[in-house]
């Protein structure tokens, strides 16, 4: 037996109907979709990012509030400070390291990933496997890592019957250590991506290398690099902005010290904006931290952007 | 000056197949050899170890009275070029051609003046400063080209070069690659699927399929006197028609649909008989039809046919010339077969043979 289907239902859309009885322009129809992500960016980056602007030419007090305009003072004592200098100095000892390290240990993982072994894809697997890892979690597997007498360095160094050393309350130590916990933290991101970059090359260029008799070593060079360069590129701008903007490593291992020898521009910030109160100082350093981070985008840029090819 | 193979062999580590076995073949200086085969047949793979880039299993490579197994590639004195023309896309056309003879420590002039001379062979000598990328399709695989000329090597590879071009351009450079290839002397070993290509430019024709050599000879025989089913089949457009035909009584009975007269002595049995598609004269609407017509196309000088023989409903396939006045659903009657093939039950060929009889009897007699 049939059933008599039931009559059909007019399915057009509502938003048609709406759009016919408010008759929406072009750009009221762009009013609508961009609106919510807009309001969200106002609310939680313009503003803001406005306000500490507007803070970094006023002091200010204990809840906050501007008290007296001061014009550019705040950047003058900024500058002129030796402990805002040497936090600056800090800072750039520990980006270059930073990002030279991550990027070149992440070719080099990459390109060691790449090539068709047996059992490879657990290193595949393994050389990624720090991006599934929190910071907190990172922190305390290396203050064990760097304890002087648990931690496997200092066992490491009893073995070897050299000196053992305090990692983390020596300044000198403190700063590589640091750097190594963060190469550490930062290297599974940028394997993946330089790894999946490599993957895209096409055989057939190593294989024409082959030919000629190229070595593997020129080939790396000649081929591999140039045909990822803009990966490359996007991974030493991503990595230098990251390490100008660690924290968490920081705070939960050093907390600055020993000696400020750790206190980087953006811990320094949260010291002073938030553990001292001076929020004044704290906004006049995120600008001053933002225009250098910007500054070191412009170089990589224009010296690098010559090389790239996409 | 001659590459030879003897009994080569592969089989990769990890499965218990060889992709390829036994292949015995020889490339003479200055020849044009086509090595064709259906797609994973292995003849890419051959092509590798010939070039280094794949290890050898078993077997001997000897490349100008040489051994040649374990020699690096470099070591080979031989260009290729690739399916994808492997042009580095940073390098400006210049630079591609030039990439091999850098490494091999030229004089700077001489580098010059060869990658100038393969860019003006190959007609791109006013876009020696572009990149791959803004170069045509056809284009990139000139310079592929010049860049295997350039290398002065003694033998080239060429891996379906004309695969990822249009079909006219790729008539075209056909023409081309021919030309050079004599008025350079170049050796040549060319892999491709398309039974044209291999038809049209081969000295010499190595057909691969199941990881074996169906058959080494020139384009001619080949055609003439397929080895087996599979080399029947593989050349000529459109399709060999292969049929089931009984022997007795000094004629071949097709699907007992016609007959075809046989002087050559077969024991009484089943065979397959192939059929070239034009190999065969027709009356249309004729009161002994033997066939049913499905499908005409006209192509100008000539009609090609497809049909359904009456008894068996077998599919055959027919090109006639001219223009002939046949239409969907015509009856057709089989009535002479010029030339034709003989297979036994494995698929190897007995005899070739051309009756220039007419057919002697159809459907009706028959049963």
């Amino acid at each position: 037996m049939l059933q008599r289907l039931p009559k059909q239902v007019d399915n057009s859309l509502p938003s048609l109907n709406l759009a016919a009885k408010y008759k929406l322009t072009d750009s009221g129809y762009a009013i609508v979709f961009l609106g919510p992500t807009l309001m969200l960016l106002v609310a939680f980056v313009f503003y803001p990012m406005l306000k500490t602007l507007y803070m970094s030419f006023f002091l200010t007090n204990d809840f906050g509030k501007t008290t007296a305009f001061v014009g550019l003072s705040n950047y003058v004592s900024l500058i002129t400070s030796s402990s805002y200098l040497s936090s600056l100095g800090a800072t750039l000892v520990f980006v270059l390291a930073v990002s030279i390290l991550t990027v070149v240990l992440g070719v080099a993982l990459a390109v060691t990933a790449n090539q068709e072994l047996k059992g490879i894809r657990l290193f595949r697997t393994l050389f990624s496997a720090t991006m599934g890892v929190s910071v907190s979690v990172a922190a305390i597997f290396w203050l064990f890592a760097f304890n002087p007498s648990v931690g496997v360095f200092a066992q490491l160094s009893q073995a070897l019957h050299l000196p053992v050393v305090n990692w983390l309350t020596d300044p000198k130590s403190a700063m590589v250590a640091i750097i190594i916990s963060t190469v550490w933290m930062n290297l599974g991101f940028t394997f993946l991506i330089i790894f999946g970059a490599l993957q895209s090359v096409p055989k057939s260029l190593y294989e024409a290398a082959d030919i000629v008799g190229i070595s593997k070593l020129t080939q790396l060079f000649k081929v591999t690099i140039p045909m990822i360069s803009g990966t490359l590129f996007f991974v030493m701008i991503v990595t230098l902005i990251e390490a100008f903007k660690s924290f968490g490593l920081i705070d939960m291992m050093t907390e600055g010290g020993p000696d400020n020898a750790t206190n980087l521009l953006v811990y320094r910030i949260y010291q002073d904006a938030f553990i001292n109160g001076n929020f004044a100082q704290g906004s006049t350093e995120s600008i001053l931290l933002t225009i250098i981070i910007a500054i070191f985008t412009l170089i990589q840029f224009k010296f690098l952007g010559k090389r790239v090819h996409y | 000056m001659a590459i030879e193979l003897h009994d080569v062999t592969k089989t990769y580590a990890d499965s218990d197949y060889p992709v390829l076995s036994d292949i015995n073949m020889t490339v003479n200086d200055g020849e044009f050899f086509v090595i064709v085969g259906p797609s994973g047949c292995g003849k890419s793979t051959l092509l590798r170890m010939i070039a280094g880039l794949i290890s050898i299993s078993s077997g001997k490579l000897i490349i100008n009275d040489q051994l040649a197994n374990e020699m690096p590639p470099k070591d080979r004195k031989l260009s290729m070029v690739f399916q994808s023309y492997a042009l580095y896309p940073f390098m400006s056309v210049f630079e591609n051609v030039a990439f091999g003879l850098k490494s091999r420590k030229i004089d700077k002039q001489e580098i010059n003046n060869r990658v100038k001379e393969a860019l003006s062979l190959v007609d791109l000598q006013t876009l020696a400063d572009r990149k791959p990328r803004s170069l045509s399709g056809g284009q990139r695989q000139r310079v592929a080209l010049a860049r295997a000329i350039a290398s002065d090597a003694s033998f080239c590879l060429m891996d379906e070069p004309l695969s990822n071009l249009d079909a006219q351009l790729r008539a075209k450079m056909r023409m081309e690659l021919k030309v050079l290839q004599r008025k350079l002397g170049l050796t040549v070993i060319y892999v491709t699927h398309d039974q044209v290509e291999a038809m049209t430019m081969a000295d010499c024709v190595l057909v691969l399929q199941n990881h074996k050599v169906q058959q080494l000879d020139t384009p001619l025989n080949i055609y003439q006197h397929p080895k087996n089913e599979f080399v029947a089949s593989f050349f000529g457009t459109p399709q060999i028609n292969l049929l089931g035909a009984d022997y007795g009584h000094h004629e071949l009975v097709v699907n007992g649909s016609f007959r075809v007269p046989i002087a050559y002595p077969l024991k009484s049995g089943q065979y397959t008989i192939g059929i070239r598609p034009n190999e065969v004269e027709v009356t249309v609407n004729d009161r002994n039809a033997n066939a049913r017509v499905t499908e005409v196309s006209y192509l100008g000088n000539e009609t090609v046919i497809l049909a359904d023989l009456l008894e068996s409903a077998d599919e055959l396939r027919l090109v006639l010339r001219n223009q002939i006045d046949v239409k969907n659903a015509d009856f057709i009657n089989v009535k002479t077969v010029n030339q034709f093939f003989v297979f036994d039950q494995n698929g190897g060929l007995i005899t070739t043979a051309g009756a220039k009889e007419e057919v002697t009897a159809d459907a009706a007699t028959i049963a």
